[in-house]
């Protein structure tokens, strides 16, 4: 459980019972009472949530919804650059604010493994905490399952997300055009190759950080430039190489990438060498790739430039209309070659 | 086949009685046994597959190669074509 | 990255190019034998910039290509068996065997993992000493060190518990018996450079001289293969046939004499069947007898497996240069990427899987 940050430890856990997860305690008596009240209320806690109802009742504006969830498993939970309970924040807001829509409301469900340590809960919880905060969003459902040793991996997190729609945000993966420019946020492949050089197995001794981030910060920067974002996405399983598919798919347009435009940061390159694993088809957590028409992307990158999580960003290619369906790349001699959808996951190499 | 990529020896030291090393590559350090390349150095580049240095990147022979093709592409670029006269352009656009 | 960016210079490779068009006259049929070279070649479209004179034909030099369907079946037995970790190299792991491939045995309760470094399987049953651990050695001559290391390395702890499946293939062989063979179309090799680094070239002097085909050890970043095609380019031109070194940062021609010594300690050349291609003589590696111990085959007895290749597969003819992937009557119908029929169409790098992406392209 190495590298979590500093601020989460200063928070001491509360007094239990037990230090480990009892299946009593997914079993809705006192010990499952006790979890709610030391752990997940303090950290959690709003007017909404503290009623403990079985449901939010929310109050929401009369606009469009964007409503969307998402299962986290990641192994290991502790990664450098995060943990599991950030990730399952960021992943649910950044997937509504895809959308454009602002971020409000999630839920948290847990399913815990018997015996997991209730210090782990809790230093999980407080990334969430922290998580949530930062991308100002309220935690106003949640539900806690535990299961028999051996029947998860220690812990796995659904959370859903409920967000609004600025009335005149219309942004869909079947609205890309020819002429239109594809932005990054920034560098790819951080967050896969910082789960995968933690593994044992392959000796790595350096530590890439995952980019788990909150993208609705930086999408309201972009929407304050434009509101008429044709297609936005962020990149996590599959990356860019797999967005890049779905966009040229459901528009029915080609996507050409310019050569050695997409940023990728010197040790996850590293790393990606000595795997033989393409950066393109890594996942990442706190990037985004966003279509524009080519009229506004320069004052788009350039607006995104300024924030945290857009210091990175530029224009990586554009929607073409030859080779409908298919997201092609420049190299460095000038012709172009597939970047095709991946079978499956990226395997570390020696051929 | 045979992914082999360079890297530079950062330390060097013995586990299970075998001479490996920390292999820094843009910033990752990976390990890999060095018994291959026993006469290896902390600071130099060795060409590394599945974990075993196979070869010690010969720095002057690189450099050779590498500085002769520049010196042309160089050359011909300031005269605006390559060393029999077709313009660059036209390379480029093949 | 340092000797790696600068080969990688799109200014000197186009430089090269321009050298290579100036040179050639008439048309030629060049295999690089390395998988890692025809990665490089269909990442940067060296293919599709080369003049129209010069045909590359991708070589066998792959292990995913050629590893014969018997043994990942063997490995499909063993991967199976209660109590043991099965660890290969991830290249091997969506390989079909005749019924399933490992990605199937580990969803079916199999201890199944993906190591970088033989010695990581090792350290594997170091820790696990009530468990049998396997590892799957596949590859050419550039692996065999490493794999031969983890055996010498088990011996000299007493490590009783490690054993490898052995499908270890050499490339001279391989490239000869393209040669000889009757069809053969293939004029010069570009050699696999890491392959050299271990073995060095001299051995395959001979080879130039009995075939009269220019033989260029060459690296695998883009100048590298274009630089080993134009040194190609420049001895077919002139009539020339010789052993010719592009790679001369990595390799030596005598090649490296500590990783041979412990090759030859633990391993033997023997014969052994490709994918595809059959039974080469002399063309692999297997343990040797006091080492047998370590031997997998022998240790869960699946020495008896023996398994038939499909015969609507072409892919032993495509590795030959001898037919083009989309003339095989499968292609893109039974064998895709995500079904494939052989080997050619897994590896991401094999010649079916890399005409299945292009074909779509150039059909618009």
């Amino acid at each position: 459980m190495a590298d979590f940050d500093i601020d989460l430890m200063s928070c001491p856990l509360p007094k239990m019972d037990y230090d480990t997860i009892q299946l009593a305690h997914g079993a809705g008596g006192k010990l499952s009472a006790d979890l709610i009240d030391k752990i997940f209320i303090p950290r959690f806690g709003n007017e909404t949530l503290d009623k403990l109802e079985d449901q939010a009742v929310l109050n929401i504006p009369k606009n469009k919804i964007a409503f969307t969830t998402d299962t986290f498993v990641v192994d290991p939970i502790f990664f450098p650059g995060g943990n599991i309970g950030e990730l399952a924040i960021n992943g649910t807001v950044n997937d509504v604010a895809m959308s454009g829509a602002k971020p409000l409301y999630l839920s948290v469900g847990f399913i815990l493994e018997e015996g997991l340590p209730l210090e782990t809960l809790h230093i999980i919880a407080l990334s969430m905490e922290k998580a949530a905060k930062q991308a100002g969003v309220k935690i106003v459902a949640g539900d806690t399952k535990v299961v028999n040793r051996g029947s998860c991996d220690k812990l796995f997190i659904n959370t859903s997300g409920i967000g609004i729609v600025p009335n005149n945000v219309n942004i869909s993966a079947n609205r890309l055009t020819p002429g239109d420019k594809i932005i990054i946020s920034g560098s790819v492949a951080d967050h896969g190759m910082a789960v995968m050089t933690t593994r044992e197995d392959l000796s790595f001794k350096s530590k890439i950080k995952s980019d788990t981030a909150a993208l609705n910060g930086l999408v309201e920067v972009m929407l304050n430039i434009s509101e008429d974002i044709h297609a936005m996405r962020d990149p996590t399983r599959g990356g860019v190489a797999t967005t890049l598919n779905e966009f040229a798919k459901q528009s029915d347009v080609g996507i050409q990438l310019y050569s050695d435009k997409i940023p990728v940061k010197h040790d996850v390159k590293g790393a990606c060498e000595v795997l033989g694993i393409d950066p393109l088809y890594v996942a990442n957590e706190g990037k985004l790739i966003a279509v524009v028409g080519s009229e506004i992307a320069e004052n788009m990158v350039e607006a995104m430039l300024k924030h945290e999580l857009g210091k990175n960003a530029s224009i990586i290619g554009e929607v073409v209309n030859d080779n409908k369906g298919i997201v092609v790349q420049q190299t460095g001699l000038g012709v172009n070659r597939i970047i095709d959808l991946p079978v499956g996951e990226q395997l570390p190499r020696i051929c | 086949m045979c992914l082999g990529i360079p890297g530079k020896v950062e330390e060097i030291f013995d586990e299970n009685g075998l001479k490996m090393g920390n292999i820094n590559y843009g910033g990752t350090i990976n390990k890999a046994c060095l018994e291959y390349v026993p006469e290896i150095e902390v600071g130099q580049y060795t060409v590394v597959h599945a974990g075993f240095g196979i070869s010690i990147i010969d720095e002057d022979e690189a450099m050779k190669s590498y500085e002769a093709w520049e010196e042309l592409a160089d050359h011909a670029a300031q005269e605006g074509a390559d060393l029999y006269g077709n313009p660059l352009e036209e390379v480029k656009d093949k | 990255m340092k000797y790696l960016d600068e080969f990688r210079d799109p200014k000197i490779a186009k430089q090269i190019l321009a050298e290579i068009e100036f040179t050639v006259t008439k048309p030629w049929v060049i295999m690089e034998v390395c998988g890692g070279q025809t990665h490089s070649i269909i990442k940067n479209g060296i293919d599709q910039i080369l003049p129209k004179e010069i045909e590359l034909v991708h070589g066998p030099g792959c292990p995913v290509c050629v590893t014969p369907l018997e043994i990942i079946d063997k490995a499909i037995e063993i991967a199976s068996t209660p109590n043991v970790i099965f660890t290969s190299f991830g290249d091997m792991l969506r390989v079909p065997g005749s019924k399933k491939d490992l990605f199937q045995v580990k969803s079916e309760g199999g201890d199944v993992r993906i190591i970088y470094s033989p010695l990581e399987a090792l350290k594997i049953a170091r820790n696990n000493p009530e468990k049998e651990v396997v590892f799957f050695a596949v590859g050419f001559e550039t692996t065999a060190p490493g794999n031969a290391m983890a055996i010498y390395q088990a011996d000299r702890e007493g490590i009783t518990n490690f054993s490898e499946l052995v499908s270890h293939v050499l490339v001279p062989p391989a490239m000869e018996a393209l040669l000889s063979s009757p069809k053969n179309r293939v004029q010069a090799y570009l050699a696999a450079g890491h392959v050299c680094a271990i073995m060095g070239w001299w051995e395959y002097d001979p080879i130039a001289e009995k075939y009269k085909v220019p033989i260029i050890p060459t690296g695998f970043e883009s100048i590298d293969v274009l630089e080993g095609i134009l040194l190609a380019v420049k001895q077919l031109e002139k009539g020339e046939y010789r052993v010719e070194n592009q790679y001369l940062r990595a390799v030596k021609r005598g090649g490296n004499q500590p990783a041979q010594n412990i090759v030859n300690t633990i391993f033997e050349i023997g014969d052994r069947k490709w994918r595809g291609i059959g039974e080469i003589p002399q063309s692999g590696l297997k343990i040797k007898e006091e080492f047998s111990k370590y031997d997998a085959e022998l240790k869960f007895a699946v020495d008896n497996i023996v398994t038939q290749e499909s015969e609507l597969c072409i892919s032993g003819i495509v590795l030959q240069g001898l037919k083009k992937p989309h003339e095989c009557p499968a292609f893109g119908k039974e064998c895709t990427p995500s079904n494939p029929l052989g080997a050619t169409m897994v590896s991401g790098e094999g010649a079916c899987a890399a005409y299945y992406k292009y074909q779509r392209i150039r059909n618009g």
